[in-house]
């Protein structure tokens, strides 16, 4: 072998600046805060791994921590069988497909407060069209603004409608790479529609349902402005989720240095179960 | 077993994908469907495995009316021109799977798999994965489910079509031992007309949605009974030119020739003749006697073989000679014809003499 060219390292020094500004030097401040107290007039205290220590004990971590997972739990229980049957149940072909697709894109498309603030007036008791049907209509008290479980139901439900779609386009893109040829020899053979799912569809669909998997958790397990909109947290502190409380104590209390502890801990955790979630789908893919 | 197709069509919405079609398909021998793309050949196979339902008509196997039976209980297998296995599957359970859909003994889908396995060479695959294997043993996989089901007709549908020269070559050799004497009438679509003749059997040719000629192989390519069939059942492409006849002499721009038998009958008038490329030599023989002048546009090597393509007042004619001819592209060159190797169609194709 020759020598290497070490004029690669030119090629690559546009990418590596593009890294360090969006996302080493930024997370390298929050580091920075981590282990220190901050006063005003930039005086700084080391602290050392205290922050860490405190956020890790602490009740109200625990507690969003949990609310949290709760919540990203419900969304992919949800939405991605949801997206599955839906994905399944859209024709392959004839003049319903664009229809369906843009349905199905639209709700992708609105700003994210936007959804927010939609669906608080719409389940708003007294004149939201949602709330006032359930209220006056049915009878049924529903109020977010009161009641927890109605809050829960809200924030779910506005996700579930909000990004059911993403699933569903990813699994449609998957079903659509599938030749008719697969099909017919399950015809042929008389497979059930149960085995033609298991053993056709689902596996040309793992691609595409490992990556929905992995979008649905990374963007449900960091969501903030829907919930934040919608609920700003409460009743109480009840639809408090990670990110929402970590920026009740980052500006609401401006605690910096437990706030930056804080959200290395909460990136180590999206992190984590990332990689875990990316291991097992992918776990027999590599023969 | 034989398939009996009686006055078949099939139409999707105002479209005839398959204008009514009459055949006979026997077990013992090779049935091919011989067509060009667009012919109707995947049409007519999806009619016959069910796949399709049929706009009119009605299909029989062995006798029994089978036009509205789903394509499982036909109990048929199907075999596409992409290599279509489970892929999450070993090869064994690849070729088990529609055993095991029967509901068949764990015994009998051993013997089965093991055998068909055998068959086709598999035996040392059957734990690994349809992705490990090459484009030829993934056919052979398809084939060997196929095979071990014992079904009552084969379809192939250019089984052949993905596999590089090579293999295709030696699965085409096989296959007829592969296939024979298991009762089951095999059907093999294709669009190489080479392939029908190396296969032998009977052959079914097939051009925009319906059969043109149906027979024994060899018959179907010697005896065309229409100019369609003539045209489907040659590669090169077979010539095709107008001639008029007047008396016992047939004209065609400056080149003539006598009519014997059935020709010199004929009333006299225009009529459109077709011969073979290989009866058209760039040499004179005893037999190749008519002188024609043309212009050579493209010349091919081919091993042994040389071919000229000339153009011939307003039509480009082939000619296909055994060994090396120096043709200069651009120059006119004198080729001559066996006037007794022309057959000739009337205005409406149909052959006259």
């Amino acid at each position: 072998m020759k020598t290497l060219n070490q004029r690669a390292w030119f090629f690559v020094l546009p990418v590596l600046v593009l890294v360090a500004f969006n996302a080493l030097i930024p997370i390298m401040t929050v580091v920075n805060y981590s282990v220190q107290e901050t006063f005003g007039d930039n005086l700084f205290f080391w602290q050392g791994l205290d922050w860490f220590q405190q956020i890790l004990r602490s009740d109200r971590f625990h507690a969003a921590l949990g609310r949290q997972f709760l919540f990203t739990g419900l969304i992919l229980a949800i939405e991605i069988p949801l997206g599955i049957i839906i994905a399944l149940s859209m024709p392959r072909q004839g003049f319903w497909v664009p229809v369906c697709l843009v349905t199905m894109a639209l709700p992708m498309l609105i700003p994210w407060n936007v959804v927010g603030s939609m669906w608080n007036i719409f389940t708003l008791p007294d004149i939201g069209l949602l709330g006032y049907f359930l209220n006056h209509t049915l009878g049924i008290p529903y109020d977010m603004t009161q009641s927890p479980i109605a809050a829960w139901i809200t924030i779910v439900v506005m996700d579930v409608w909000h990004w059911t779609s993403l699933v569903v386009l990813l699994c449609y893109a998957g079903l659509m790479s599938i030749p008719d040829a697969y099909y017919q020899a399950a015809k042929i053979d008389g497979a059930s529609s149960w085995a033609v799912f298991r053993y056709i569809q689902l596996p040309k669909m793992k691609t595409v349902l490992t990556i929905a998997i992995l979008l649905r958790f990374m963007d449900s397990f960091n969501i903030y402005t829907e919930p934040f909109t919608l609920t700003g947290g409460g009743p109480g502190n009840s639809t408090t989720l990670l990110s929402i409380d970590l920026v009740k104590i980052a500006l609401g209390q401006f605690d910096l240095g437990p706030a930056a502890a804080m959200s290395l801990i909460y990136f180590a955790i999206t992190l984590l179960v990332s990689w875990v979630f990316y291991t097992v789908m992918t776990k027999g893919d590599t023969n | 077993m034989i398939i009996e197709l009686r006055q078949v069509t099939k139409r999707v919405g105002a479209i005839t994908h398959i204008k009514e079609t009459s055949l006979k398909l026997q077990s013992g021998h090779f049935n091919v469907l011989l067509g060009e793309t667009g012919a109707g050949k995947t049409s007519l196979i999806k009619l016959m495995a069910g796949l399709d339902p049929c706009a009119s008509g009605s299909i029989l196997m062995d006798g029994e009316d089978v036009t509205n039976v789903s394509p499982q209980r036909r109990n048929i297998s199907l075999v596409h021109q992409f290599f279509v296995n489970y892929p999450h599957m070993s090869v064994f359970e690849n070729i088990a799977s529609p055993l095991r859909v029967a509901g068949m003994t764990k015994s009998e889908i051993d013997d089965r798999v093991t055998e068909a396995a055998r068959l086709l060479q598999l035996a040392p695959m059957l734990s690994r994965r349809p992705q490990e294997l090459s484009g030829g043993q993934q056919q052979r996989t398809a084939l060997a489910r196929a095979i071990a089901k014992e079904s009552r007709a084969v379809f192939l549908d250019e089984p052949l079509a993905n596999l590089d020269y090579k293999l295709r070559e030696e699965l085409r050799d096989q296959l007829p031992a592969i296939l024979a004497g298991r009762g089951a009438v095999v059907v093999y679509a294709t669009s190489e007309p080479e392939e029908a003749l190396l296969l032998g059997g009977n052959t079914a040719l097939m051009h925009d949605g319906a059969v043109a000629q149906f027979g024994a192989t060899a018959q179907v390519y010697r005896n065309p009974e229409n100019l369609t069939a003539a045209k489907a059942f040659s590669d090169p492409p077979i010539n095709v030119a107008e001639i008029e006849k007047r008396g016992k002499v047939a004209h065609m721009g400056d080149a003539t020739w006598d009519l014997t038998m059935d020709a010199a009958g004929l009333l006299d008038g225009r009529y459109t003749v077709a011969i073979r490329p290989s009866n058209v030599l760039p040499h004179r023989t005893e037999k190749a006697t008519v002188s024609l002048t043309g212009t050579v546009q493209v010349t091919e090597l081919s091993g042994s073989e040389s071919s000229a393509r000339f153009v011939l007042g307003d039509t480009s004619w082939v000619s296909l000679a055994h060994g090396v001819h120096p043709y200069e592209v651009g120059e006119p060159h004198e080729f001559f014809m066996d006037p007794s190797r022309c057959r000739y169609f009337a205005a409406d194709g149909s052959l006259v003499a």
